[in-house]
């Protein structure tokens, strides 16, 4: 068996390990995610979290785009209104709107064989059927992870690209090294997913992270 | 350190054939054969029920009547049920080290896993190194040993094979004969019950008769023991893998041939390039790759010239350069265009590839092919063109018209300069240390013709295809750069 932590538990994990998320706040209900985004200044996106939340996007718990206090005020009810009994205890999660053209896929999954094992992949809607990944078995070293990045088909994808600068390669790099880390000692870990990591003005930003454990 | 006992598998000082057959289609017949056949110089002994005469190899009706001392390997053509009482008696004798091609083992259902269990339990206890079950045998040329239940024995040479699939082996050995780059130590792993393919790889790693390290792999029963061996091997000896059932539907075929728990191919596929694995799609592919790994020095970088007699052939070579993620079309620098201008007629290409425009005299081929690899800018040539001219004077050789009107002397010419050309590209890859590959269809099309025969002659590959001596450059490229990082 294993469980899944709510995303704000797993990039409190990660963050900890050196994996940089956009700043984002969590609140308890619309008037607390209200005064969350001002802070943050518009666009926002406001998620449900919770321990037991795996498949948001699926559910519809992700609200994209929020202009103002109204449509933050409103997306906050329906999604407090949309849990479960079976989610347990929720929260709603605040965060700028990052945006790109390009999103990439990062990770890290245990194989039977080889053990923790450390993803690098193209990501977006058709990720699954492209299907463009390089994994190396944790743990890495930063010549490993550039020969990942090398690995991957799309490169032209990984140059400048509709407008925007080239993907901060060392940026990736970093990612990867630091899950290589997070592969190496967090007692207990089985998968993290870090999906999608938006690449925003060339700098890969991770915008969502589950984090499944034993037990 | 590996294991020591290896060396009593592949340079044992005597053989003991047990369960010998006077009936030439029983494996007991073959492998005895094989072993006096290939020039062993060992002792052989060999047992069967009968005390029969094989070959003239007077057969034992028991291990016990053997002399202790004399026999370091056992290659086992019993059933099944023989054998712990046989292991027993031959771990009496001094024996450490077994080959065993019985079958019935965990090939066969639970019964015969715990048979397997059972035999690698006794062996271990016994001190013995246990090759197999279920596997074909053993090679080793350095000991002119063939322990094989099938041909061929391949030439000498310095690449160690190591295979999960009995036949493979026979593939690679094949390959070796057909392209006269030899073979050091080779095995059939079968069930690898207790020695696996990454163990044969780990005692190439420290065998100075094998330079190169190749092996078929369906699947692994332990991921990380492999890992660890293998990235022992690679800073110093290149490994070139093929492994089966890399897609869903060769994963089931693998799981019923050896049992094998399937991974992500895609992890393998990491895990090849972390640990510096020349990887292959194909066994002709894997082989090139051993076989270029074996003969040609390293490259420092990836510009490559091709060098040819024909434009079309060089701009498909080009094509393939360019395409290829590993590999740069190298641009010619200056000082090379002016030096090669002094030996071609203003026609010739210019550029890379070195198209020679049909402009050659005498000795213009070695000439301008030493330019090139003496060039800084450049860190290796594809060389294609070779044995035309020589492919013209087989024909004037065949017809009517030989050796009148000239004929017997133009043949020879012929022959003699493509028979310089294979040995120039031999000896200035030797001087400059740059890898020269040489790739004609006249390889396969008349391995006799001049060119061809003189690159074997020369200890080298002949290339089939411009593609096939690519791929191979890309291989070579590449595990510079796993030497460049962990080297």
């Amino acid at each position: 068996m294993t469980t899944t932590l709510s995303e704000a538990d797993s990039k409190a994990l990660l963050g900890a390990r050196g994996i940089r998320f956009a700043d984002e706040y969590q609140a308890a209900d619309a008037s607390g995610a209200v005064t969350a985004a001002a802070s943050l200044g518009y666009p926002v996106a406001v998620k449900l979290c919770g321990d037991l939340i795996s498949h948001k996007t699926e559910r519809g718990l992700v609200r994209l785009g929020l202009l103002d206090a109204d449509a933050v005020s409103d997306a906050s009810i329906a999604l407090l209104a949309a849990a479960r009994p079976e989610d347990g205890e929720v929260s709603l999660l605040v965060a700028p709107m990052i945006t790109g053209a390009r999103e990439l896929i990062a990770g890290i999954s245990t194989d039977l064989q080889f053990g923790m094992t450390v993803m690098i992949g193209l990501g977006g809607i058709l990720a699954e059927a492209i299907a463009d990944v390089a994994i190396r078995v944790a743990p890495i070293t930063e010549a490993d992870a550039h020969e990942m990045l090398d690995d991957l088909s799309a490169q032209s994808l990984l140059g400048s690209f509709r407008g925007e600068p080239a993907v901060d390669r060392e940026a990736v790099v970093n990612i990867l090294l630091a899950l290589s880390s997070v592969a190496e000692t967090v007692e207990g870990l089985v998968s993290v997913d870090l999906n999608p990591l938006i690449i925003s003005d060339g700098t890969p930003i991770a915008v969502d992270a589950l984090v499944e454990m034993e037990g | 350190m590996s294991d020591p006992r290896f060396r009593a598998l592949f340079e044992p000082k005597g053989i003991l054939v047990a369960g010998a057959s006077s009936h030439p289609g029983k494996f007991g017949f073959v492998s005895l054969h094989n072993i006096l056949a290939s020039g062993y110089g060992g002792k052989v002994f060999a047992t069967n029920l009968e005390g029969s005469t094989v070959l003239g190899v007077e057969c034992a009706r028991t291990i016990e009547e053997l002399p202790a001392g004399q026999i370091d390997l056992v290659f086992v053509c019993t059933p099944k049920g023989a054998n712990p009482d046989l292991l027993r008696a031959c771990a009496a004798k001094g024996i450490t080290a077994a080959f065993l091609t019985s079958a019935g083992y965990g090939e066969s259902g639970d019964a015969g896993r715990r048979d397997e269990a059972g035999l690698v339990a006794l062996c271990a206890e016994l001190g013995i190194l246990l090759a197999g079950p279920n596997g074909q045998g053993v090679v080793s040329t350095p000991s002119s040993l063939c322990a094989q239940i099938v041909a061929p024995y391949p030439p000498a040479g310095s690449i160690g094979v190591a295979s999960q699939s009995g036949n493979f082996v026979s593939s690679f050995l094949n390959w070796a004969c057909a392209t006269g780059i030899g073979i050091s130590r080779a095995v059939s792993a079968g069930n690898a019950a207790a020695t696996t393919v990454a163990d044969y790889l780990g005692f190439y790693g420290e065998d100075p008769e094998t330079k190169v390290g190749l092996a078929y792999v369906e699947g692994l029963t332990d991921g990380a023991a492999f890992m660890e061996s293998v990235a022992a091997i690679t800073p110093h000896k290149p490994v070139v893998l093929v492994k089966g059932g890399a897609t869903a539907g060769g994963a089931r075929a693998a799981a019923s041939h050896t049992g094998s728990l399937a991974t992500d191919d895609r992890v393998f596929d990491g895990v090849c390039r972390q640990i510096g694995v020349t990887r292959a799609a194909t066994i002709e592919e894997a082989f090139d790759a051993a076989a270029t790994f074996a003969t040609q020095p390293l490259p420092s970088g990836n510009r490559i010239v091709v060098m040819t007699t024909a434009g079309g052939w060089g701009v498909v070579t080009a094509d393939a350069i360019s395409a290829h993620r590993e590999l740069e079309l190298a641009e010619l620098p200056d000082d090379l265009i002016s030096a090669i201008d002094e030996h071609l007629p203003p026609r010739w290409s210019r550029n890379n590839p070195v198209d020679l425009a049909g402009g050659e005299t005498r000795d213009t081929i070695p000439v301008v092919m030493d330019l090139i690899a003496s060039n800084p800018a450049v860190d290796g040539i594809v060389y294609l063109g070779l044995g035309i001219q020589s492919n013209q004077a087989a024909m004037m050789r065949r017809g009517r018209f030989y050796p009148d009107h000239g004929l017997e002397r133009i043949v020879a010419y012929h022959e003699r300069q493509d028979a310089r050309f294979a040995r120039a590209a031999h000896d200035i890859s030797v001087a400059t240390g740059k890898p020269i590959l040489t790739a004609t269809e006249l390889a396969v099309a008349d391995p006799d013709n001049a060119g061809p025969a003189t690159v074997r002659a020369t200890g080298r590959l002949c290339y089939p295809s411009a593609n096939r001596a690519v791929t191979a450059m890309g291989h070579l490229v590449r595990y510079s750069r796993v030497r460049q990082r962990i080297g």
